[in-house]
């Protein structure tokens, strides 16, 4: 009987008052309880935060790791065809092609001969680019002026034993050079002397025959560059370096499948303990329920309190998760790679509609249980 | 009496603590998990980052100056030192043989092809069976040079049977099981070689072939070396000479590129091996970036599962208000009550934490298995660690609610007004 009576007189109620009443009765909840709150709360944005954070690196942390593998040099090397030099406009339009992409580097090579008769390549180069292109020289001093060379450590006791300068002869024109330091690489850059590439083409009057080229990006980008370059330079042979680009291509894929493994174990540990926080904390309120259901309050209204609680509670837990979790993983970012990960704004909607969801599903389980349960049953504390 | 109120407790409120052990249980879990895979993450990347070949070069100590342009190189094949291919077993008996995955001896010549034309022929090893002592091991391109792919088969070592590369073959118009003749002897070729390189315009054919072409048994012109690295420090770099006898021991038994090349030159007379740095030192930014990276995400997932744990067990404490009323209407004090509630956390940090830690090494099993094609384990050392930081967290979990719910006046908490 009271049952029937108490939603006309709902009803009849302004529904203004109406909704100040549902929302004193949660606001009341959540004060009242704020200890329980807070943990459910707790639970919820570090769930939220968590999932941010993992998602956000999973993104991001290729790109990153991208960059760190251009330190290995050269990807694409662009050849003149039969080792012929390439044409004086190729330089050029090889770097405007790969433009602000990445990194091109000439090289121009010639076997001269030392004062004493013995044969040793000589290569003609950009420094300044080659410094940013191979990082992994070790190089005692990089020259800066004319006729400065840079000697490789197996070519220096050939070329100039006591450090000091030293003749190259190339087809009858002899160049008088300076070592001015040494460069060690392990591979054949140490049997080799690199002049600066002006030097190098007034001496000798031959142009650069390859171009070693860096660019980061995804394997299909750098296959479309590839083509590009090939298509533009006819009288030229584009190779992309196998060595580099499959090395790189296992790393990242193994890489991104364990982030991917963890993130999921993360979110998910998340996710269920955030979903045993709430229900225990709903399943204790069935007092609060059972008193509701007394009064005469109908199922829809009881259900829509407590999933309306739920819902503002994810949505609460998502915004401030988002914000730990993006603060999260631009510190990781900034730690281990020295630049922020930067937050991706794309991601909130699923981590709102995740936390919400999993709010709302912790809040239906409990309740569909305890509707069953007669409210006296529970106010006398069986 | 104790004993008997948290059996009776665990007995009587099985769901509540089913669901604070799952929490436990899972946060453990996945620690565990995250600690084994972030631990291991440098050896198998290590493994990975092998693709990009080897790392050290072997060379002969007294050698001519190499005259190498874009790969091809100029330098007449009978100049210049030699090692002697009989050393190399030697490799695998330096203090680091188990990081040295595998070698390639390299011996460049020139064969004469049928129309007068002379062609680079370089001797090597493919998959050679290297017997040791008593240990067999198996090493060769196939180890060192993972990105050549051979189209048809790979050479036998023991056979005369050679690899065209890609565009030499396509010039001769030659493909696999066909026969070539060079320098007046006849070779079946077994396979096309692409390797992206020079190796392209050349035959690759057995150590012995270019040994005997050349006309010196046993000769190998450099030796490249596959070995698993650890990261360079400021240790790494120092000069072994001027080092002290135990920073040097340090020095000598640290995996460090600079350790191994220097042992190999022990190993191997007369020779001179030195990092390649393109390869050993980007492997090691690589490496630290990614150790770094797992170590975070690592601390990032341990906090969120401490977190979730203590989320749990505050609920599971809250929930008992009105027992911890009765109690305390039956005389008991405080610290008994404290205790209890420890005593029952921490039965539930250790039931969890044991099971959590074998759900774990069975997650790191299955991550190991499925992306890197080998095993991560955990050392069972870890176990008495992580069951104390278990049973720490539901401690601290507890710890607040246990606090908030001795102080709960028995009164209120009996007449339900929790």
């Amino acid at each position: 009987m009271s049952e029937s009576r108490a939603p006309e007189a709902a009803r009849r109620r302004d529904p203004a008052r109406r909704t100040s009443m549902f929302l004193r009765m949660m606001l009341r909840a959540a004060v009242l309880r704020r200890g329980r709150a807070a943990s459910a709360l707790l639970a919820m944005v570090v769930a939220a935060a968590a999932a941010t954070a993992m998602l956000n690196l999973y993104v991001d942390v290729q790109a990153k790791l991208r960059r760190e593998f251009r330190n290995y040099g050269a990807n694409v090397v662009v050849v003149g065809r039969d080792g012929k030099a390439l044409p004086a406009s190729a330089v050029q339009a090889i770097s405007s092609t790969v433009g602000a992409r990445g990194l091109a580097v000439p090289f121009a090579y010639v076997v001269a001969r030392t004062g004493s008769g013995q044969p040793v390549v000589v290569a003609g180069t950009d420094f300044s680019l080659a410094r940013r292109l191979n990082g992994w020289w070790a190089v005692s001093n990089w020259p800066t002026g004319p006729q400065q060379a840079l000697v490789g450590s197996r070519a220096a006791p050939a070329v100039s034993p006591n450090g000091g300068p030293f003749d190259l002869s190339f087809q009858g024109k002899t160049a008088h050079l300076t070592a001015v330091g040494t460069l060690q690489t392990g591979a054949a850059e140490d049997s080799r002397v690199y002049l600066a590439l002006n030097d190098f083409e007034a001496w000798t009057g031959v142009q650069p025959s390859t171009v070693e080229i860096a660019v980061s990006g995804s394997s299909k980008e750098i296959s479309a560059m590839t083509q590009a370059l090939a298509a533009s330079l006819p009288e030229a042979e584009v190779r992309p370096v196998r060595q580099i680009m499959e090395g790189e291509a296992q790393v990242l894929g193994k890489m991104r499948n364990t982030l991917l493994a963890s993130a999921v174990l993360i979110i998910a540990t998340a996710a269920l303990c955030v979903l045993a926080t709430l229900i225990g904390w709903v399943y204790d309120r069935r007092r609060d329920f059972a008193i509701m259901k007394a009064l005469g309050a109908p199922e829809r209204v009881l259900n829509g309190f407590f999933a309306a609680e739920a819902g503002v509670l994810g949505a609460v837990g998502a915004v401030l998760g988002f914000v730990l979790g993006v603060g999260i993983a631009a510190w990781i970012g900034r730690v281990n790679f020295h630049a922020p990960v930067a937050p991706r704004f794309g991601v909130f909607p699923v981590i709102a509609a995740g936390s919400i969801l999993v709010a709302l599903l912790s809040a239906v389980l409990p309740i569909s249980l305890l509707r069953r349960v007669e409210p006296a049953n529970i106010l006398r504390g069986e | 009496m104790f004993i008997r109120l948290v059996y009776e407790s665990f007995r009587r409120q099985a769901r509540r603590k089913l669901l604070a052990g799952a929490a436990v249980t899972l946060g453990v879990g996945v620690a565990t998990a995250m600690i084994a895979v972030a631990t291991d993450i440098g050896d198998k990347i290590s493994r990975e980052l092998r693709a990009y070949g080897a790392n050290i070069v072997v060379t002969p100590q007294e050698d001519s100056l190499d005259l190498e342009i874009g790969g091809v190189n100029l330098k007449p094949p009978s100049d210049g030192a030699y090692l002697n291919e009989s050393d190399l077993p030697k490799i695998k008996r330096t203090f680091w043989r188990n990081n040295i995955l595998g070698f390639a001896p390299m011996l460049p010549v020139n064969a004469q092809l049928p129309g007068s034309e002379k062609t680079p022929l370089l001797g090597t090893y493919f998959a050679k069976r290297i017997t040791f002592g008593k240990e067999e091991f198996v090493t060769g391109v196939r180890t060192t040079h993972p990105w050549w792919k051979v189209e048809g088969a790979w050479p036998d070592d023991e056979s005369s049977d050679v690899l065209l590369g890609t565009r030499l073959a396509a010039q001769l118009g030659r493909k696999p099981g066909d026969e070539i003749s060079l320098s007046g002897s006849a070779h079946r070729v077994a396979g096309i070689l692409s390797t992206g390189g020079v190796e392209d315009e050349q035959i690759v054919g057995p150590l012995a072939v270019a040994q005997a072409i050349l006309g010196r048994p046993g000769a190998v012109r450099r030796v490249y070396v596959s070995a698993m690295t650890k990261p360079e420090d400021a240790l790494a770099r120092r000069d072994p000479r001027s080092m002290s006898g135990e920073v040097y021991d340090r020095w000598y038994c640290s995996p460090y590129p600079q350790s191994i090349a220097f042992q190999l030159q022990e190993a191997i007379p007369h020779s001179h091996a030195e990092q390649i740095r393109q390869v050993a030192q980007n492997e090691g930014t690589v490496l630290s970036r990614i150790e770094g990276l797992m170590l975070l995400v690592t601390l990032a997932a341990l906090c969120a599962a401490a977190l979730a744990v203590s989320a749990a067990m505050a609920t599971a404490i809250f929930e008992r208000r009105a027992e911890v009323g009765l109690m305390k209407a039956l005389g008991a004090g405080r610290v008994m009550i404290a205790l209890f509630f420890f005593a029952e956390a921490a039965l539930l940090g250790l039931l969890g934490g044991a099971a959590g830690f074998a759900g774990g090494a069975l997650l790191a099993r299955e991550i190991g298995r499925s992306i890197f094609g080998a095993q991560i384990s955990i050392a069972p050392v870890l176990l008495p660690m992580i069951l104390a930081v278990a049973v720490l967290v539901t401690f601290a979990g507890s710890a607040a609610a246990i606090r908030r719910a001795v102080r709960f006046d028995p009164v209120f908490a009996l007449r339900g007004e929790g």
